[in-house]
């Protein structure tokens, strides 16, 4: 024969019934032996004054509204307070015992001691704050470091429209995309674009250097080759870098030409710029081929020249874009040339109207653009020549 | 990002018959109104919202700036009404949102027709000869509890809540994260209600208002109660025979039939 009595009395759990006011009903040995408190002080008195005051107010608003919705309370845990003023952490658990002819509804109510577990979920609860705020402080520098990657403003020449876009691809990390557009003489503009290989502080550092080294050496050089070449010495003497030394790169100069400007151009390894063509016309600059800096002594450089009429525009991307994926599978964008048709559905446009049209791709690509994506475009307006 | 979306905006009840706008207060979403509309649906259109941080409210929209001062929900009221092209709207806010109200209406007053207070408190610290109820220990009282429940109140831990049995009148299929609110923005919303003072927004309230208070409350007591009734110019307070803080939850024939009562009298 079990002995049900006892059981109500003496489990190792407190017992309640309470009414549908939250009055306690009866209330077991256990419990009352847990609070100090007589069971004829506690019959008839609300179970709310149990608890902490502060307490009261998450009950009153959160699990006596959830036990009358759904007719029952999982796991919330609470602060108890027995009569020599020391507070209990406990364990709750509830369910509803529908009215019947005989008796109005009552709830039943389960307590156990949550001391332990209180504990442990008070570490964890520390370790997770830890980990928001160390999250955060990583997001902010990556911000930090990924803004001072670019320019904080382009500055073409005079009769030349140039915009840009840089799509974060991970808020806490920091790609290897960079690029620039500046002042080099009163006839001169240079720019460049390019990547790093890897992500993270360790690419953060070389892109620094890289930027820095080609804002230096296009000011002693006017061959964009040239340039390219200081690059590459500078990678391979840079001691502790390896991993990332590798780098693509397109660097060009802007000279104005007759109606529009020459562009020489010198690619190490990188993906070819396009050209919209001012007839409605898109082809990839002539650039494919070249090394990337960073790997071997003497790396061979591609150059070329090309002419910007009004109506020309000059794009420049990383792979972020070209590398995207477009499914479950291993297809990447541009893996049958779609980038090319993309830009040539929005040629002739100018370099702002096709910098909206790849932030727009690359928006809407989402996910897929697994790696940061930089997009650098410049081109001669038709009606500023109109105008002239 | 439309209001729709970003605070779970619900419609039912009746077209064109007059417009509720109820509004959850701290603790729950709009599933806690869901006695009162099944009440109220024949006779009232019904709108439902989330705020933003609570329910099934677009976490994205979260802003722990904008929602830690009351303004921030009630401007978002504001847009809701205003978005939606509501006039003549009787608004029902619980506990906080009954000031989360006054405040939309003393910005919009033309887009209310009456509001309708459940269980309000314009301070519930203790201040000087005004008594909210609370000191500020308990407030951090409070925090510590919603700490203590952090864990085991994530979204992510929420368990599927089954029906009932013995209860079959009970709402057998509330969405499983009902009142399991994200708990770093519950944290925020419980420090700008609990730490919040509108006393003197009060009497800048003007429309018609009903205050409906319990017997027995211990969040609003009778004397908060009658305190919000003498500061608001056109007021009325009911007192229902009711325990807690939550009337439409514990007592929900009563507080519809006070609603419903003040929202739209019967003809003459």
């Amino acid at each position: 024969m079990i002995d049900h009595a006892d059981f109500w009395d003496n489990a190792p759990a407190g017992h309640l019934v309470l009414t549908t006011d939250g009055q306690i009903v009866d209330v077991n040995a256990t419990l009352v032996g847990w609070l100090g408190r007589p069971a004829q002080a506690l019959r008839g008195t609300s179970f709310a004054e149990l608890l902490t005051v502060g307490g009261r107010i998450h009950y009153e608003t959160h699990f006596v509204p959830l036990l009358r919705m759904t007719g029952s309370l999982k796991g919330v845990t609470v602060d108890m307070r027995t009569a020599d003023g020391s507070r209990l952490p406990m364990f709750l658990t509830a369910n509803v015992k529908r009215a019947t002819a005989a008796s109005p509804e009552v709830w039943r109510v389960t307590a156990v001691d949550a001391t332990d577990r209180r504990t442990y979920e008070r570490e964890l609860l520390a370790q997770r704050r830890r980990a928001e705020h160390e999250q955060e402080r990583a997001r902010v520098f990556a911000n930090t470091l990924r803004g001072s990657l670019r320019p904080p403003i382009l500055a073409p020449p005079e009769g030349l429209e140039a915009a840009d876009y840089y799509h974060t691809a991970s808020p806490d990390d920091v790609g290897g995309d960079f690029y620039d557009l500046f002042p080099l003489s009163p006839h001169t503009w240079g720019f460049f674009l390019g990547d790093v290989a890897g992500k993270g502080v360790d690419a953060a550092v070389v892109t620094v250097l890289t930027r820095h080294v080609l804002r230096s050496a296009a000011v002693s050089d006017d061959d964009p080759v040239q340039v390219l070449n200081n690059l590459n010495t500078v990678l391979l003497q840079q001691m502790g870098i390896a991993p990332n030394r590798l780098c693509t790169v397109v660097y060009g100069n802007l000279t104005r030409s007759g109606d529009g400007f020459d562009v020489d151009l010198a690619s190490a390894g990188h993906l070819p710029p396009m050209l919209l063509g001012g007839d409605g016309n898109a082809y990839f600059a002539d650039t494919m081929g070249g090394q990337a800096v960073g790997m071997i002594a003497r790396p061979r450089f591609f150059s070329t020249r090309i002419h910007l009429a009004p109506g020309d525009t000059l794009v420049l991307y990383t792979d972020g874009l070209t590398e995207a994926r477009t499914g479950t599978g291993t297809e990447r964008y541009d893996d049958g040339g779609a980038l090319l048709r993309f830009v040539r559905a929005h040629t002739p446009g100018s370099a702002a109207r096709i910098v909206d049209a790849l932030r727009g791709l690359l928006e809407r690509m989402g996910d897929g653009v697994e790696d940061d994506a930089a997009v650098l475009a410049f081109g001669v307006p038709r009606q500023a020549h109109h105008q002239r | 990002m439309g209001v729709e979306a970003r605070n779970n905006i619900q419609v039912v009840g009746a077209a064109g018959a007059p417009v509720l706008l109820l509004c959850h207060g701290f603790g729950c979403d709009q599933n806690i109104w869901r006695p009162i509309v099944d009440r109220l649906s024949s006779r009232f259109q019904i709108v439902l919202m989330d705020h933003v941080g609570a329910g099934a409210s677009d976490p994205a929209a979260w802003d722990a700036g904008k929602y830690s001062q009351l303004s921030g929900y009630a401007s978002d009221v504001v847009e809701i009404l205003r978005e939606l092209d509501l006039r003549d709207v009787v608004f029902v806010g619980h506990s906080v949102a009954a000031m989360i109200g006054a405040l939309a209406a003393i910005v919009a007053p033309e887009r209310f027709d009456k509001l309708i207070m459940v269980t309000p408190s314009p301070r519930y610290v203790d201040d000087g000869d005004y008594r909210g109820g609370f000191s500020e220990a308990d407030i951090d009282e409070l925090l510590e509890s919603l700490d203590a429940n952090y864990l085991g109140w994530s979204h992510a831990m929420a368990p599927v809540i089954m029906g009932n049995p013995e209860r079959p009148d009970l709402h057998a299929v509330l969405d499983a994260a009902f009142c399991r609110t994200d708990p770093a923005c519950a944290r925020v919303f419980a420090r700008t209600t609990f730490l919040s003072d509108n006393r003197s927004d009060l009497a800048k309230v003007g429309v018609a208002t009903l205050i409906i208070e319990c017997a027995d409350d211990v969040i609003a007591p009778r004397t908060v109660g009658a305190y919000v009734h003498e500061q608001i110019p056109d007021s009325r307070l009911v007192t229902l025979d009711a325990q807690g803080h939550c009337p439409h939850v514990s007592d929900p024939d009563a507080t519809a039939t006070a609603i419903a009562a003040f929202a739209a009298p019967a003809r003459p």
